[in-house]
């Protein structure tokens, strides 16, 4: 690799901008350097440490130290996707439903990728294995928390109609059709954008990185389109199963609406992104 | 044995009901807001949580599924509710012109936009789009509340035609005793701790 090196000295000019934007702020009242230079101290603290501890794995290929990190990484997703419905499954659905949909998307999509994609030896070796995930899963939780907060939150507000069409004699799949399909659409809608801008608009983190680390455009794209085709689909079949696993809970065995049952709101949700 | 049987259905604390409404029969039910008239529809419907047995005619609600079970035993909420933009969009086939002319609408109500509608336009579309599935049973919830005098006759008719027809079974809720007595051969009260009560 022949990235030019970075030190201590090329991060604190680049840190200058962002004092002299702190006392910007300070200068206009906009009592906003507080929480900057705080989120900027936690970007320098949080990546270290994970700069030593990925140090550490990337070096000992050890099945069981990445299965504990895959596993940290998924309950970090998991607990993210949680925290964003308005409306939650009552008991530990709230957060088993997005964290198992998304384990059995990404997980199984990652495994794919390494053994007959990539075809990594071993298959779980931490260099491929630990970024990929945490691409699959950073865009996976994205979609999933879009779209079960859109249909839990959907089918809260409508749900007059939905008796009225279970009364009519529709099935419960029939009766909430039109929100799940809105919802799938609403999980995927971000992804779908980022495909259809790449390369003309953005150039996408891994991509730029790989040709920053030296790596010739045409490698860096190839994995690129690797990574877009996998984000997708996992995005995809993630988002399915989690609105599947909700919709089963918001009807009993005789097809009637248990959404006041099993369900409840939270009032001021939804102040993260 | 034919009609609606209720054997000990109980529900939310209320009941046991034990009664049948027989073929062609229409009971009449009255009672206080808040005594749970809607509530016992509703049960009846499949659309509460039960004890106790629903039978119509030989076949048992548990014999078939929800869905099956509501698509025969149909129950009309008293405010009807509308999810697509046009009226036609809610029925799976255009319902005949004679039922259109019975009830008193335009023919070209089904391309019409569903907020175009009146109140008492959407209650008589109710009852059209309920009779879409060709109910065994009817369960009305108010079905004339929200229309005016000439208009209640005319659905007051056409839905006794339909049971004279269908030879079936209806239960009619209604705070209007002068209605319950046009339509209904029996009359029921629920009183206000759910109990009910036969009037002669």
């Amino acid at each position: 690799m022949n990235v030019i090196p970075l030190g201590a000295f090329e991060l604190s000019l680049a840190s200058l901008l962002v004092f002299l934007l702190a006392f910007l702020s300070y200068w206009h009242r906009l009592e906003i350097e507080r929480p900057l230079l705080i989120a900027a101290l936690r970007t320098v603290v949080q990546l270290s440490l994970i700069g030593l501890v990925l140090n550490v794995v990337f070096t000992t290929v050890n099945f069981y130290l990445v299965a504990l990190i895959w596993s940290v990484m998924l309950t970090a997703a998991g607990w993210e996707v949680m925290s964003r419905q308005k409306v939650r499954v009552k008991g530990a659905g709230r957060f088993f439903i997005g964290t198992s949909s998304m384990m059995v998307s990404s997980f199984s999509i990652m495994v794919l990728t390494l053994t007959l994609v990539i075809k990594v030896d071993p298959w779980y070796s931490p260099r491929y294995a630990i970024p990929i995930l945490g691409m699959l899963l950073g865009n996976t939780m994205n979609g999933v928390a879009l779209a079960m907060n859109t249909f839990s939150g959907l089918a809260w507000s409508r749900w007059q109609v939905i008796e009225q069409r279970l009364a009519l004699g529709e099935t419960s799949v029939e009766a909430i059709d039109d929100i799940w399909r809105e919802s799938v659409r609403t999980g995927l809608i971000p992804i779908i954008n980022s495909m259809a801008a790449a390369g003309l608009v953005s150039l996408p983190g891994m991509m730029t990185g790989q040709i920053l680390a030296g790596n010739t455009a045409g490698e860096a794209v190839r994995y690129q389109i690797l990574i877009m085709f996998m984000i997708s689909s996992g995005t995809g079949f993630g988002v399915i199963l989690s609105l599947w696993l909700v919709r089963r809970k918001m009807f009993d065995a005789r097809e009637r609406l248990r959404l006041r049952e099993s369900f409840y709101r939270i009032e001021s949700a939804g102040s993260k992104k | 044995m034919k009609g609606l049987r209720l054997e000990n259905l109980s529900f939310l604390e209320r009941g046991p009901y034990t009664f049948t409404v027989e073929s062609g029969q229409v009971l009449g039910l009255h009672g206080a807001s808040g005594a749970g008239k809607t509530l016992l529809l509703r049960a009846i419907a499949d659309l509460e949580s039960h004890d106790g047995h629903l039978w119509l005619d030989q076949t048992a609600c548990s014999e078939l599924s929800g869905p099956q079970w509501r698509r025969r035993v149909a129950y009309l909420p008293a405010e009807s509710l509308w999810w697509y933009d046009r009226v036609g969009q809610h029925f799976s086939a255009a319902p005949e012109s004679v039922w259109l002319q019975q009830l008193g609408l335009a023919a070209e109500v089904m391309d019409w936009e569903v907020n175009r509608l009146s109140t008492g336009e959407k209650q008589r579309l109710a009852i059209l789009r309920l009779l879409q599935n060709r109910p065994h049973a009817l369960l009305l919830d108010e079905p004339t509340a929200s229309l005016d005098q000439g208009s209640i006759g005319r659905v007051e008719e056409f839905i006794l035609s339909y049971l004279r027809q269908n030879s079936a079974p209806a239960i009619w809720v209604s705070h209007d005793p002068v209605q319950l007595a046009r339509v209904a051969a029996r009359r029921m009260e629920i009183l206000a701790g759910g109990e009910m009560r036969e009037q002669a």
